[in-house]
C-alpha cells in the first residue's frame, strides 16, 4: 500500500515560491490500478515523483508498505526503488544500448548476474511481445514498442508497484489501447499495483479502478472510477469526465435536458426507443457518452425535447416514472 | 623547384622525424590531457544545479578554474608554467617539458568539450536509471558517459587537432616537429617551399584525424538505422 500523508512541494525561485503540491493525502491499496487526472500544471507529475523520491517532498509523508521513505538513508531508498517500477512519456531508453541489454540495466543495477538476467529479460520481452526485437536499438522501434520495452524494463526486478507518469499521451490512439490492455493484463497476472497519471480521462476510464482529480496542486476528488464519473461532484471533475456543452450541437429546438445513468440496471434495455414508442413523441439525441461497469449503464446523454409543451412533458413524465435521473440543460 | 634545404632535411630523415615528433607529441599529450579533463568534464557536468550531484560551490570553483586557464593564449601560458615544467620532469626545455604544458593548456579544453557532450544526454534517461535505484557512479559509468560516447569522441577528434595546433606553437620554445622545422628551417632561412610542406603535412595529419574521428563516432553511435 502506497500511502501519501499531508505531502508538499514546494519549489523556490528567486523571488518567490511555487507550491507545486499542498497537503496531498491519498491511499493506494495494493492490487489496484490507481489514476490520477489533471491538466498540464496541475502539480501530477511532481506528485508521481514524490511517490519514489526522485522528487524529495518539501513536507509530509510518503510511506510504502507501512515504510516512511523520506526518513530512510540514501542506500536503502535505492534499494527499495527497484521495488517500484517506473515508465514515462518519452519512454527513456538508453539509446546505446539493445532492447535486452535495455532490459538486463535494473538487473545490472541490482546486482543479478549476467546469465540470469538476459534469462529474465527474455522472459519479459516475451511478456511484452518484443522477445524478436532482442537486438535491435530503441531507435530502430516505433513508440509503442519502446513503451514496450520500457515496461519490460520497469518490470525487470520484479517490482510491486508500477508507476507511470503519462505513459500513453506520445503514443496515438491505438497504440495507446494496446499500451493500455497490457498494463491491465500486467495488474492481472503479476498483481502489479500500478499509478497511472494522465490527462485523458479515456486512460482512467479503460484501465483504472479508482481515480483522484488533482487540480492547482491540490486532491479535488478522489473515489472510484464509476463513482466519480457518473458523480463528479468537483467542477474540475466534471470539466474532465463530462465533455462541455460544446459537444453538443446547437439547435434551436426545445427543451434540452441532461440524462445521467449512474447504475441503470438494466442495460438490455432499449429504453430511449420505448420512450419514444410509449410517449408517441420523438427526441432529438445531441449527445451521449455511456459506458458500462460491472454490468452497470454509466454515462451522461444530452437529447432536445420537442417543441410541443405537451410532448415534452409526456416525456418527463415518463422519465419521472422510469427512475431516469434527468436535469435541464443549459 | 624545392630548395637545396629540403633535400637536405629529406635525405637526413628530418622531415619524417618531423612529422612521427608531431604525431608522437599530440597523441601523449591528448592522452594524458584526457586522463585529467575528462574526470574534470564529469564533475563539471554532475555538480551543475541540473546535474545528478548538484554542488553550486564546487562547479563554480572548477568553471573558473578551468576559464582561467582557457583564457590565456597558449603561448603566453606555455612561458608561464616554465616553471611547473621544470617541476614535473626536471626541465624547462625539449619535448618533455613541452609535452607538460601542452597537457596543461589542453586539459581545460577537454573538461569543457566532455562536459558539453555529457550535456547532451537526455535528462529523462537519467531519471529512468535514478528511478531504478542506480547511485550516482553506475549513473556515470553505466549512462552518462556510454550514452555520450560518439559525441564524447567526435570532442575527441576536435580536441586532438586543437592539441596538434598547440604543438606547433611550442617550437618557439623549443619544442620538435613539423612547427620547428617550419620556423627554423622555413621561415628563419626563408625558405617558403620548407614552410608550405609543412603546412601541406599538417593539413594532412588533421584530415586523417578528423577523418578517423568521424567514422568511430558514426560506428559507435546506435541511434542512427545502420
Amino acid at each position: 500500500m502506497i500511502e501519501l500523508k499531508k505531502l508538499c512541494k514546494v519549489y523556490k525561485t528567486a523571488d518567490k515560491e511555487i507550491v507545486a503540491l499542498d497537503n496531498i493525502d491519498l491511499c493506494i491499496e495494493d492490487g489496484e490500478i490507481f489514476g490520477i487526472i489533471g491538466l498540464s500544471g496541475a502539480g501530477k507529475s511532481t506528485l508521481v515523483r514524490c511517490i519514489n523520491l526522485l522528487e524529495m517532498p518539501t513536507d509530509g509523508e510518503v510511506i510504502i508498505d507501512g515504510q516512511s521513505l523520506t526518513k530512510l538513508p540514501r542506500n536503502e531508498l535505492l534499494k527499495l526503488r527497484q521495488q517500484i517500477g517506473m515508465i514515462f512519456q518519452s519512454f527513456n531508453l538508453l539509446e546505446q544500448r539493445t532492447v535486452l541489454k535495455n532490459v538486463c540495466f535494473p538487473l545490472e543495477i541490482a546486482g543479478v548476474n549476467k546469465r540470469e538476467a538476459t534469462e529474465r529479460a527474455h522472459e519479459l520481452l516475451k511478456l511484452v511481445g518484443l522477445d524478436d526485437r532482442a537486438q535491435s536499438y530503441p531507435s530502430q522501434l516505433s513508440g509503442g514498442q519502446k513503451q514496450r520495452v520500457a515496461i519490460a524494463r520497469a518490470l525487470a526486478t520484479q517490482p510491486k508497484y508500477l508507476l507511470c507518469d503519462e505513459a500513453t499521451s506520445a503514443l496515438d490512439p491505438n497504440t495507446t489501447r494496446q499500451i493500455l490492455d497490457l498494463l491491465k493484463e500486467i495488474n492481472e497476472k503479476l498483481g502489479v499495483t500500478i499509478v497511472v497519471i494522465t490527462h485523458e480521462m479515456k486512460v482512467i476510464d479503460r484501465i483504472c479502478d479508482s481515480v483522484a482529480v488533482i487540480d492547482a496542486s491540490h486532491i479535488a476528488e478522489v473515489g472510484k472510477v464509476s463513482q466519480v464519473f457518473t458523480n463528479p461532484k468537483s467542477k474540475i471533475a466534471r470539466d474532465l469526465i463530462v465533455p462541455k456543452d460544446s459537444t453538443a450541437i446547437d439547435t434551436e429546438g426545445g427543451r434540452r435536458i441532461r440524462l445521467t445513468f449512474d447504475g441503470y440496471e438494466k442495460t438490455n434495455d432499449p429504453f430511449i426507443s420505448r420512450m419514444v414508442l410509449e410517449c408517441g413523441a420523438a427526441v432529438n439525441i445531441l449527445f451521449a457518452d455511456t459506458r458500462i461497469y460491472d454490468g452497470v449503464l454509466h454515462g451522461h446523454m444530452v437529447v432536445e425535447l420537442p417543441k410541443e409543451q405537451r410532448e415534452a412533458n409526456k416525456i418527463i413524465t415518463w422519465l419521472v416514472n422510469n427512475d431516469v435521473k434527468w436535469k435541464e440543460e443549459i | 623547384m624545392l630548395s637545396e634545404m629540403f633535400y637536405k632535411l629529406w635525405n637526413n630523415n628530418l622531415i619524417q622525424l618531423g612529422v612521427w615528433e608531431t604525431i608522437y607529441m599530440t597523441f601523449i599529450s591528448s592522452a594524458f590531457a584526457y586522463i585529467i579533463g575528462l574526470p574534470l568534464g564529469v564533475i563539471l557536468n554532475i555538480t551543475d544545479k541540473k546535474g545528478i550531484c548538484p554542488r553550486p560551490g564546487v562547479n563554480s570553483v572548477l568553471g573558473l578554474v578551468v576559464n582561467f586557464f582557457r583564457s590565456i593564449p597558449f603561448i603566453i601560458l606555455m612561458v608561464a608554467m616554465l616553471p611547473v615544467a621544470k617541476l614535473v620532469v626536471g626541465t624547462q626545455l625539449g619535448n618533455k617539458a613541452v609535452i607538460v604544458m601542452l597537457i596543461i593548456a589542453a586539459a581545460p579544453y577537454v573538461a569543457r568539450m566532455c562536459e558539453s557532450s555529457l550535456n547532451e544526454v537526455n535528462a529523462g534517461v537519467i531519471e529512468a536509471a535514478q528511478s531504478m535505484g542506480a547511485n550516482n557512479l553506475e549513473i556515470i559509468f553505466k549512462v552518462l558517459i556510454p550514452e555520450a560516447k560518439p559525441a564524447l569522441i567526435t570532442g575527441a577528434s576536435i580536441s586532438i587537432v586543437t592539441i596538434l595546433g598547440y604543438s606547433a606553437m611550442a617550437a618557439t620554445l623549443g619544442g620538435t616537429g613539423l612547427g620547428q622545422i617550419a620556423i627554423i628551417y622555413g621561415h628563419q632561412r626563408s625558405n617558403d617551399d620548407i614552410t608550405w610542406i609543412c603546412v601541406f603535412l599538417t593539413v594532412i595529419i588533421v584530415q586523417i584525424i578528423q577523418v578517423i574521428g568521424s567514422y568511430i563516432a558514426r560506428k559507435t553511435d546506435k541511434r542512427i538505422n545502420h
